[in-house]
């Protein structure tokens, strides 16, 4: 097992010199070793998975790698030459491109003037917006994309985006593509698509790093496997050589906890009284009228493909958009919610997907953040201390195990998996009796993922109603109560109990009677 | 946090030292402080004298920035509550002509809460509107002329003295006070952080996002008339064409200065009140100097231009990027 050690240095056994090779890096913030000597090379036409969980050092390497962020010490070759961008602008000039999750292009200009920002085709000094066309229109079809390319990039989607930021950083004579998490928003068709792009600049030869938190996707596209795991470099083998179950020890360190064992079967009729009951609630043209009712100790999974309407029912039901038709009941009586803060009232909890731009506060800090629902609960006027604020702060930092336990650090420099703990503390602080958590284990790692899968166990068994949208059928499971899946922005079908199980939910999803799935 | 506190707000410490220390140099008796008839006397007081309606402005000014808005209508708010003040001092006591140039105020912010609240409409424009229409209510209250009058009551609000210091740095320290409660007392402060910070996710936390973006609108149109009041009882009258003129600007200077960023979130309401005293310093040290009042502009260019750099984490030798985020956790 020498590959998987992780002090090793690079071997110039192979043969030829690795196309991109990243010797002893190391980086420490504030004294907070985020990267420890970590050693990674990528070779020619090599799509190389980057893993690790949350805190693992992933981001940290790729910025240090990019000239983001300066490293404290280590060597980086590219063709075995001496590089140190100081910026992502000289990476890129040297051959390093990245593409992150959140694509860093201008959704409103065109497709072709995305692909040419900067070094648009000119005569006179005047941009040549038809030859701008003609080239963006040659390059995308190398990718097999034959789209509008003077319509604004944001008619489009987030996978073709994505693929638009690719072949921009490729037609800039990038050698090296990093991919950070690209797929995490992406559905299973839109990641082949992506998959396709990835295997064609293989062919030519350009060496990716890709970042994801989906196994599968490692084990699909890529040759070679790195793992971090805090800051240091847990092991990196060829595909065949890591089976899974090896991986995951490899990125946590430990053995998975009981999250994916199977939940206790409940007695059917065991459920609580109902904390909220919607009935013939909907909005024009946003997710049809649908009828949900949320007991109080259940947990009530919404299934579906994305843009299927999960996420509108989840915003309808927390009154961040407004309803058009419907009741709601509360203990009996008839109650609205046209506002976040009257679904508050009625001691309602949402955690939106969009964790960044709808979630956190980048600025404040980790107990700023947390005390920050609670807080508007009690109004302006009734300020918690600074004290009640450090205890709820160190409360849940404890309870949710948030890293690192510093509450007055900016929540932005959190790990993603982080982040979303420290926003559900956030509803926690309020006590509410619904919680909603939209995609609550998305783009997180997978340390992190067993512990919410737990929480959300946990905090069901206390008596509280959950409402959880998720992608992740394996996970929806073992915890749902009652699963509604949800389809063209309708909720079309409704399994309880022992109906619930992965070929059910997707012969729902795709519309097909439960016997005709197996043979589909 | 001992280490860090003091370190927040150096810069702006650092230039209101050094402006003064150059005053002092081109003007030696510049610290001289006298007592004459109860009232303090000297070119420091007179610093904070003139920089007071300034100061009043950077207090209301500084939350509308906080919440990634921006208060162009200042101004034009002093212009037409001075008018209010000086039409009503010589018939009516002082209570209703402090009140109705109040609510003047209040209402000119309500407006502006209204147009960027409720109708959505981008701050710079909304408030550009009441900027350009309120110098014409103005003179429509003064109907084109400017009104003098003769009210004592209202004249010590300007000329007056409270315990030695003038009249209208008390009401600015008055009013730097009430706005600390206001906002770091209660919970306001944090939640004008959150919204100016990301408002979307605050409104999904709860906070009535809306509410507080028109009280804050409001609070800067109430601080406006009270700059108004002292504008008018200084010189005993109300001119409609010049009351006010371009303080919006200082006041958005004054803010900035004090480290609050344009694009929202974190903000100090006592260094506004250090960026207000930093730019009256200098307009103070450029008349004592007798250099032509001409070179005022560019001076005060050249040295927001230093206090800003001083200020930039990029100076401080880091990176960009996470680099801004981690200079605020090193220091």
């Amino acid at each position: 097992m020498q590959t998987l050690d992780p002090l090793l240095p690079p071997s110039p056994a192979t043969g030829h010199v690795p196309l991109l090779q990243v010797t002893g890096f190391s980086k420490a913030f504030a004294g907070f070793p985020a990267l420890d000597r970590v050693n990674l090379n990528l070779g020619h036409g090599e799509i190389h998975a980057l893993l690790g969980e949350n805190g693992a050092g992933k981001s940290t390497l790729i910025k240090t790698i990019t000239g983001v962020v300066a490293r404290d010490a280590g060597q980086l070759r590219l063709d075995g030459v001496d590089i140190a961008p100081r910026s992502a602008g000289e990476a890129l000039t040297a051959g390093i491109a990245t593409v992150y999750q959140e694509v860093n292009l201008a959704p409103n200009l065109s497709v072709a003037q995305n692909l040419f920002l900067g070094r648009q085709p000119t005569r006179f000094g005047l941009v040549r917006e038809r030859e701008m066309r003609r080239r963006a229109q040659a390059l995308l079809a190398e990718f097999g994309l034959s789209i509008d390319v003077g319509a604004p990039l944001e008619s489009y989607s987030v996978a073709i985006q994505h693929i638009v930021a690719i072949a921009r950083a490729v037609d800039q004579s990038a050698r090296v593509l990093i991919l950070d998490e690209p797929t995490a928003s992406l559905d299973a068709q839109e990641v082949e698509v992506l998959f396709a792009v990835m295997r064609q600049l293989k062919a030519r030869g350009i060496g990716i790093l890709f970042v994801t938190h989906f196994l599968d996707q490692v084990y699909a596209v890529c040759d070679r496997i790195t793992v971090l795991r805090n800051g240091r470099l847990a092991g990196s083998a060829p595909i065949a050589e890591l089976p899974r179950i090896e991986l995951v020890k490899l990125m946590l360190g430990r053995e998975l906890s009981e999250a994916t064992a199977a939940r206790p079967a409940r007695a059917p009729g065991a459920s609580g009284a109902p904390v909220a009951a919607f009935t013939g609630y909907g909005k024009t043209g946003y997710v049809a009228p649908f009828d949900l009712d949320l007991p109080a100790g259940h947990v009530v999974a919404l299934a579906g493909l994305l843009g299927s309407g999960r996420t509108e029912t989840v915003r309808l039901v927390f009154g961040a958009e407004k309803a058009d038709c419907g009741t709601v009941r509360t203990a009996g009586a008839v109650a609205a919610v046209g506002s976040p803060r009257e679904a508050m009232r009625l001691g309602f909890g949402y955690c939106p997907e969009e964790r960044k731009t709808e979630g956190i506060v980048a600025d404040l800090s980790v107990r700023e953040n947390i005390v920050l629902a609670l807080q508007a609960q009690r109004g302006p006027l009734r300020p918690l201390s600074r004290r009640e604020q450090d205890e709820i702060a160190a409360r849940f930092i404890r309870l949710l195990d948030i890293r690192p336990p510093d509450p007055s650090r900016p929540i932005g420099l959190l790990s993603g998996g982080n982040q979303q703990k420290a926003l559900l503390a956030r509803w926690l602080a309020t006590k509410p009796r619904l919680l909603i958590l939209d995609e609550p284990t998305r783009g997180i790692d997978v340390g992190a993922h067993a512990e919410i899968i737990k929480l959300i166990r946990e905090l069901c068994d206390e008596g509280m109603a959950l409402l959880v949208v998720s992608s992740e059928l394996d996970e929806i499971v073992t915890y749902a109560d009652e699963v509604i899946v949800l389809r063209d922005r309708a909720h079309v079908a409704r399994l309880t109990g022992s109906q619930i199980d992965v070929p059910a939910i997707l012969a729902a999803i795709a519309d097909t009677p439960p016997g005709a799935a197996a043979t589909a | 946090m001992a280490l860090r506190l003091p370190r927040i707000g150096t810069s702006q410490i650092v230039a209101l030292v050094l402006i003064l220390a150059a005053n002092w140099l081109v003007s030696p008796q510049f610290f001289d402080i006298r007592l004459q008839d109860g009232r303090l006397f000297g070119s420091l007081i007179d610093v904070l004298n003139r920089g007071a309606p300034v100061a009043l402005l950077s207090l209301g000014m500084v939350l509308v920035i906080a919440m990634r808005g921006i208060d162009l209508s200042v101004g034009a708010i002093m212009a037409i509550c001075g008018a209010i003040a000086a039409s009503l001092a010589d018939s009516h006591s002082l209570p209703v002509v402090l009140g109705a140039a109040l609510a003047a105020g209040l209402a000119c912010g309500l407006w502006n809460g209204f147009l960027v609240a409720v109708l959505g409409i981008q701050p710079i424009v909304a408030t550009l509107i009441l900027m350009v229409a309120g110098r014409g209510i103005a003179q429509l209250i003064t109907e084109g002329r400017i009104v003098t009058f003769n009210s004592p009551e209202l004249a010590f609000l300007g000329g007056g003295s409270v315990l030695g210091l003038p009249t209208p740095v008390v009401l600015a320290l008055s009013m730097l006070a009430l706005t600390l409660i206001i906002v770091r007392g209660t919970a306001l402060g944090l939640m004008i952080e959150a919204t100016g910070g990301n408002p979307r996710a605050s409104a999904l936390a709860g906070i009535g996002t809306r509410l507080i973006t028109v009280a804050v609108y409001m609070w800067s149109g109430l601080c406006a008339a009270l700059a108004g009041i002292v504008a008018a009882a200084d010189i005993l009258g109300a001119d409609a064409n010049n009351a006010g003129l371009w303080l919006e600007l200082d006041a958005i200077l004054a803010v900035v200065i004090g480290g609050t960023s344009l694009f929202g979130g974190r903000f100090s309401i006592i260094l506004a009140v250090v960026g207000a005293l930093i730019i009256q310093a200098m307009n103070t040290g450029i008349l004592l100097s007798g250099l032509p009042p001409e070179t005022n502009l560019v001076v005060k260019a050249v040295v927001v231009l230093a206090v800003l750099l001083a200020q930039s984490p990029k100076l401080g030798g880091h990176a960009a990027g996470l680099g801004v985020l981690f200079s605020r956790k090193k220091a």
